[in-house]
């Protein structure tokens, strides 16, 4: 009904949000594969306009993706740049980040990174 | 009145704080407006549909419409607007703590508080309910009309209220298929309008029906429903399978009273608005003198009702800081009163207006 998605479940066309404004883009790694994301669009909508249906894994194996999109239930949280817990839905996209999934907690990866990250 | 120089501050930039701040802001108050996203505008920008309502009360004009003029005119009145800041904490003397950034912390002395903080969408937990794929409909319609993605192919809808048929018709927009609309009620709960839509759509609508478990591997492929009885019971015998991918919750919403507990304002449970919330007069002040609560947060509403409950606390409160005189905020308040009963009309406006009216009560008895 009126729209038009892309290959990548991008709604390109719209009958009343109207054609998708051009953005820049910006290369983002989820699980080391890289994937076109939109400067100032959250984590959250890269992996979904990229098919990618499991974000993260409870501490006994059980999968979870989003839930209420604006920052409040935590189902999204996936490890960003090593730091694990990160709510995807609420934090943009950056060239270069790394997303990865965790299991349970997740744990610290900036150990080694910690200086020059500051 | 005092005008001790302290600010009044304004936590939560959706509409009903964006509408606080520019009455404040518009009489000479000083006025930090604070919010945890990077944008403002709360969720406003989701709403693409056409607001009801008189002229005056922007009916016709879609939400992120209202959300742009809102920004536009707090811009053009030179609001403190802090995006990204989170208050994490109220103390005694209205001492407000934020957090800017997730990484840099700092109190600040508020004169005056008005906490517009918001709804949270609820949950509904059947077997399966975890799975990748179920999500509030709130959440698909944040990814499908602001950030333009679509979650799924095919949608089951829980909830027939104003939020599941918008949000119906506006997956339909987005290029998605719902499979079904359920109902655990024995009667359909939104708008006449939009509930046709997604009708006349050929979406079927069940009454009386509840999901009883969602089915997948590692995300949602079926979901399975059933008649329930007058005791909300699934009745054996009247499973129907769906094949979804999605499955969106429209169960109702729930004030967002953290801030308000923290605060230590005095609490009423008034189910018919969302359940637990802070008691408030006239003016939406607290049962602290300085404490003022606006918008979701205060009985979960609408939009448009938001914007005129944030507008009669900042009158109120630029009157009570020393801003404006006495007859301008009569005369203020009372042109806004009208417009905010003129919303509350109708079926369901009229039972909003009657549970409203009880938690002013509820403040008198506090
Ligand atoms: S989906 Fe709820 S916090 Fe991200």
């Amino acid at each position: 009904m009126n729209a038009e998605k892309s290959p990548d479940s991008r709604i390109v066309k719209h009958a009343v949000l109207g054609d998708m404004p051009a953005q820049k883009e910006v290369t983002i790694y989820f699980e080391g594969k890289p994937l076109k994301a939109l400067e100032g669009e959250p984590i959250m909508a890269t992996l979904v306009a990229a098919g990618v249906t499991v974000f993260r894994y409870t501490k006994k194996g059980s999968p979870r993706r989003m839930f209420c999109g604006i920052g409040r239930c935590t189902d999204c949280v996936m490890t960003v740049d090593g730091v694990p817990g990160v709510r995807t839905c609420v934090t943009e996209v950056r060239e270069g980040m790394r997303v990865e999934r965790q299991q349970g907690v997740g744990s610290w990866k900036v150990q080694a990174e910690a200086s020059h990250a500051q | 009145m005092r005008n001790d120089g302290k600010p009044a501050v304004v936590i939560g930039a959706g509409p009903a704080g964006l509408c606080a701040a520019i009455e404040l802001k518009k009489a000479g108050a000083p006025v930090v407006l604070m919010d945890e996203n990077a944008k403002p505008g709360g969720q406003l920008f989701k709403q693409i549909h056409k607001f009801f309502g008189s002229q005056e009360h922007k009916a016709g004009i879609r939400g992120f419409d209202i959300g742009k003029e809102l920004l536009a005119e707090s811009l053009r009145l030179g609001i403190d607007v802090r995006l990204k800041t989170e208050v994490v904490g109220i103390e005694a003397g209205l001492k407000v703590w934020a957090v800017e950034d997730r990484s840099k912390s700092y109190t600040f002395d508020a004169g005056t508080l008005i906490l517009a903080t918001g709804a949270t969408e609820n949950a509904l937990s059947f077997p399966g309910w975890t799975l990748p794929g179920i999500m509030t409909a709130g959440c698909a319609q944040t990814l499908i009309n602001v950030h333009r993605v679509l979650p799924g192919q095919r949608v089951l809808m829980v909830g027939s209220g104003n939020v599941g048929v918008i949000v119906a018709y506006q997956l339909m927009q987005a290029g998605a298929q719902v499979a079904a609309v359920i109902e655990a009620l024995p009667r359909l709960g939104g708008y006449g309008v939009h509930t046709a839509k997604v009708r006349r759509a050929g979406v079927p609508f069940y009454c009386s029906t509840t999901i009883i478990r969602a089915e997948g591997r590692e995300s949602v492929e079926r979901a399975v429903i059933a008649s329930i009885d007058a005791k909300f019971q699934p009745i054996p015998g009247t499973e129907q399978t769906l094949d979804v991918d999605t499955i969106c919750l429209a169960v109702g919403l729930t004030p967002s009273i953290e801030l308000a507990c923290i605060a230590g304002c005095k609490q009423i449970y008034i189910p018919e608005l969302g359940g637990t919330m802070p008691a408030h007069d006239e003016f939406m002040r607290s049962s602290l003198e300085s404490v003022y609560v606006v918008g979701d947060i205060a009985g979960v509403e609408e939009a448009s009702t938001a914007m005129e409950e944030g507008r009669l606390a900042g009158i109120h409160a630029a009157w009570a800081m020393g801003y404006m005189d006495e007859t301008t905020m009569k005369t203020k308040t009372e042109e806004t009163k009208t417009r905010l009963k003129a919303l509350r009309q109708g079926v369901f406006g009229q039972k909003r207006f009657e549970a409203k009216k009880r938690i002013v009560e509820g403040r008198k008895e506090a």
